[in-house]
């Protein structure tokens, strides 16, 4: 198999939702399916962020409260697809939003991190 | 007691005049409107959950553009809702 080493990779970030039923560990299981995935196809994780079970503003799969987790990473653009049909196939996810970073998008995502961890490493110090 | 047209004003009174609007986006330098936090996106859309006017918003036609595209984003993500009453 002719090994495609493939140097142009998009910025993508993707936010989902996952039922609030899943306990801790299939909830980690289920995101490292899709890190797994993303570093298996020559993917970079760049970070994951999860905002915790939060209210949703209408009720998805006659569900009222969902786990949100957002994933900024790297990946070759023909392999998003696949990528999302991993989604599609995966029960415990109710909802993914998957978008295309331009440099705007990009700055801004490096700022709200740097903001996010800025403030994360004044608790601790 | 003071009738109507004794009412003497200090300087005229500024009924008909209108606020000029400007994009704020514009003004602020703004590039990118994020569709994931969703107090943000709040002020662009009215009580029960529609978008707003850019008559009303004020916005340019080209960041009206990215607000309704993220306000419909954060819809799907069950940030913002479809449709409600007495939303703010």
């Amino acid at each position: 198999m002719h090994l495609k080493i493939n140097l142009f990779m998009n910025n993508y970030e993707t936010v989902f939702i996952t039922t609030p039923v899943l306990s801790k560990d299939e909830y980690t299981r289920t995101v490292k399916k899709y890190t797994d995935f993303i570093e298996k196809n020559g993917g970079e994780v760049i970070s994951k962020e999860d905002w915790g079970l939060k209210q949703l503003a209408y009720p998805i799969q006659k569900k009222t409260t969902g786990y949100y987790t957002l994933l900024d990473f790297k990946l070759d653009p023909l392999l998003v697809k696949k990528f999302e049909i991993e989604f599609r196939r995966d029960e415990n996810v109710m909802r993914f939003l998957t978008t295309k970073l331009d440099k705007h998008a990009l700055a801004y995502s490096v700022q709200r991190r740097e903001k996010l961890n800025g403030k994360t490493q004044k608790t601790e110090a | 007691m003071a009738t109507q047209d004794e009412i003497k004003f200090l300087n005229a009174p500024k009924l008909g005049e209108q606020k000029k609007k400007y994009c704020r986006f514009k003004k602020m330098g703004i590039k990118y409107i994020d569709y994931k936090d969703p107090d943000f996106l709040l002020r662009f859309v009215n009580e029960q959950g529609k978008l707003l006017p850019r008559r009303i918003t004020g916005n340019s036609l080209k960041y009206q553009r990215k607000v309704s595209q993220a306000v419909k984003k954060a819809r799907h993500l069950a940030l913002l809702p479809y449709v409600t009453d007495l939303l703010k």
